[in-house]
């Protein structure tokens, strides 16, 4: 074998190359983001950030998430427990399904609804007689981040309630627990570090969301743009600081995110690998 | 839930039925959505502002326009999908006669206003970066070695069907040119395009925040907003020898505002359009106002060019189909890439 000089230099080597690719790719556009939105002047990044549209899209952005992530957290435990507690033919079938918006394209996951409820799409019509908006409107919005973000929540639980088992809850059934004094007992409190990690990034994930949005949203101005999308609207206008300035309020979330998800993993025992 | 009769569509339920249905919006000011293309977003910013104060006095009533913009062919896509436009605005007629093939708006819309509805002209120009350093005047300049052109792509873009007809006007009418000829030019001019923007917004973005290409055509409005925002030190504009005469229609979306029951207002907002103040507006926005009086305060602005329409190539209908449409010219000598 090499000698261990070789060895610790080629270690030493290799974690140069990620430090300086990691530098590249994830600093340099953060960095990016941050000096070209204080290029101005922080009154400029308060200026665009309480514009009636940015608030606008601010709250739209807060709305979809709180619709949609507790809607997720909710489908996702029951979908975990469904699959991480039983038997079931189509067991495998769920399980995969659950993933299925991963390996979609979030493109995609925005114009099946408009497919569906489209002026055009399969409910189009009896949608448009009886005046329901669907597509270009907030459930729109909501149905395509909801479809885009269902895997966080059940994958997050997934390996947890499979490794726990049931025997907990039996013995708790056992005892003459009734199934909601169980849940709230006993499941609930063993899942809760997990569950709240895959919550975390299921809202992440919510407010960040451009493609999916994007196709159903219809770029009305102060009604349907999300933060994400008023960041591209701006760009647009030639509007850089007021661009930067939401891009950066979005980062400032991401980094909130990762910083609460590390505090999680470390509830969770630090034992736990990453699942995405 | 009580849920209003809209079958019947007399004019007072469904207007009834509109502010109804909308339960969210049911306490709120009477709204128009306005759908137009990319590069209006500054003009009706501002002409809102002033329709608004101006329907205010004439009817006492508040109103609230909303805008949508996009590239002109993704906006009567949304439309077309449900998007409820009271009024559409987009870069070229084609794509509103789109709307009508579906029973949107009467087929005649063309027609119920002024000037083919269109209350506003454009024209393609070239964008060049400052002191000209690749010596471009005139079309046939793209087609030095070493120049790079920015252009939408055709397909999805209605500023780059008007920059891809502009310069096909232009070989169509030099000494001795074909059909074959024409389509050479047009073949070589694409081999100096890097790379296709979806919109003109994107290709604008694409030559003045990245630094692409040497010469960006562009609607004249474009170029004009683009050394308003980045410089008048660091772009020159150059007026070729022949453009087009780009005509932006405009027009209500009569089964929208039949439904919504905002014919009126639609109707006064589009007519605003043709106002002395509605002229004066498009015009502060670098777009050609029709209105002569308009036309002539702003006639240093705004130097005469030779121009060829639309009909000169048969009409949007043939244009589409002999250029634009699934195996038409762009098709034969586009290969991306090269």
């Amino acid at each position: 074998m090499a000698d261990p000089h070789v060895t610790r230099l080629r270690h030493g080597a290799l974690i140069t190359l990620t430090l300086v690719l990691m530098t590249l790719l994830l600093l340099l556009p953060l960095g990016v983001i941050f000096t070209e939105t204080f290029s101005r002047g922080l009154g400029a990044v308060l200026g665009a950030l309480t514009d009636p549209d940015a608030i606008d899209a601010i709250r739209l952005t807060l709305t979809v998430a709180a619709v949609s992530v507790p809607l997720n957290a909710i489908c996702g435990t029951a979908a975990a427990w469904c699959i991480g507690r039983f038997d079931f033919p189509g067991r495998t079938l769920l399980t995969t399904l659950i993933e299925l918006p991963f390996s979609v394209s979030p493109v995609i996951s925005g114009l099946v609804w408009v497919l569906l409820f489209g002026a055009n799409g399969w409910f189009g019509s009896w949608l448009d007689q009886h005046e329901v908006r669907i597509i270009f409107a907030l459930p729109g919005l909501i149905l395509a981040t909801v479809f885009v973000t269902f895997p966080f929540v059940a994958r997050s639980l997934l390996p947890l309630m499979r490794e726990q088992g049931a025997a907990e809850e039996e013995a708790a059934l056992t005892l003459g627990a009734t199934g909601w004094q169980t849940f709230f007992r006993v499941t609930l409190p063993n899942i809760r570090w997990a569950l709240l990690y895959g919550v975390l990034l299921c809202n992440a994930r919510a407010m960040g969301e451009f493609g999916a949005v994007a196709v159903v949203s219809g770029h009305i101005r102060g009604q349907t743009l999300t933060m994400p999308l008023f960041v591209e609207a701006l760009f647009n206008d030639y509007d850089w600081v007021g661009a930067f300035s939401v891009a950066a309020l979005l980062s400032l979330l991401a980094l909130v995110t990762l910083g609460l998800r590390v505090l999680l993993e470390r509830q969770m025992g630090g034992s736990r690998r990453d699942i995405f | 839930m009580p849920r209003p009769l809209l079958t019947r569509r007399d004019a007072i339920t469904t207007a009834a039925g509109a502010l109804l249905a909308t339960t969210a919006h049911a306490a709120q000011p009477t709204s128009l959505l306005n759908v137009s293309y990319d590069p209006t977003r500054e003009l009706y910013r501002d002409f809102n502002r002033a329709f608004i104060k101006a329907w205010k006095t004439k009817t006492g009533e508040t109103l609230v326009v909303n805008q949508s913009h996009n590239g002109s062919g993704a906006s009567a896509r949304a439309v077309l999908d449900g998007l409820q436009a009271d009024v559409v605005t987009l870069a070229l007629a084609a794509d509103i006669d789109a709307l009508a093939k579906h029973g949107l708006l009467a087929t005649n819309w063309q027609t119920r206003l002024p000037d083919n509805a269109s209350p506003y002209t454009s024209t393609i120009v070239l964008l060049v970066r400052k002191g000209n350093p690749k010596q471009i005047h005139d079309w046939p300049d793209l087609l030095k070695p070493g120049v790079q052109v920015i252009t939408p792509n055709p397909k999805t873009s209605g500023g780059a069907r008007w920059n891809f007809l502009a310069a096909l006007a232009w070989a169509q009418r030099q000494p001795g040119a074909t059909d074959a000829s024409a389509e050479a030019y047009i073949k070589a001019l694409f081999h100096q395009v890097p790379v296709l923007d979806t919109g003109a917004r994107g290709a604008t973005t694409s030559f003045a925040q990245r630094g692409l290409g040497d010469v960006l055509i562009a609607w004249e409005n474009e170029a004009f907003l683009v050394r308003k925002e980045f410089g008048d030190t660091d772009y020159e504009t150059v007026l070729p020898s022949i453009s087009v005469l780009a005509e932006p229609p405009v027009a209500v979306v009569d089964s929208i505002v039949d439904k919504r029951g905002t014919r009126k207002v639609a109707e006064a907002y589009l007519q605003y359009l043709y106002t002395p103040e509605g002229q004066e507006i498009a015009a502060r926005n670098f777009y050609r106002p029709r209105d002569t009086a308009t036309a002539a305060k702003y006639a240093k602005v705004f130097p005469p060019l030779k121009l060829v329409t639309i009909q000169d190539f048969g009409g949007w209908d043939k244009a589409q189909a002999t250029y634009f449409a699934d195996g038409g010219m762009f098709d034969r000598i586009y290969v991306p890439g090269k």
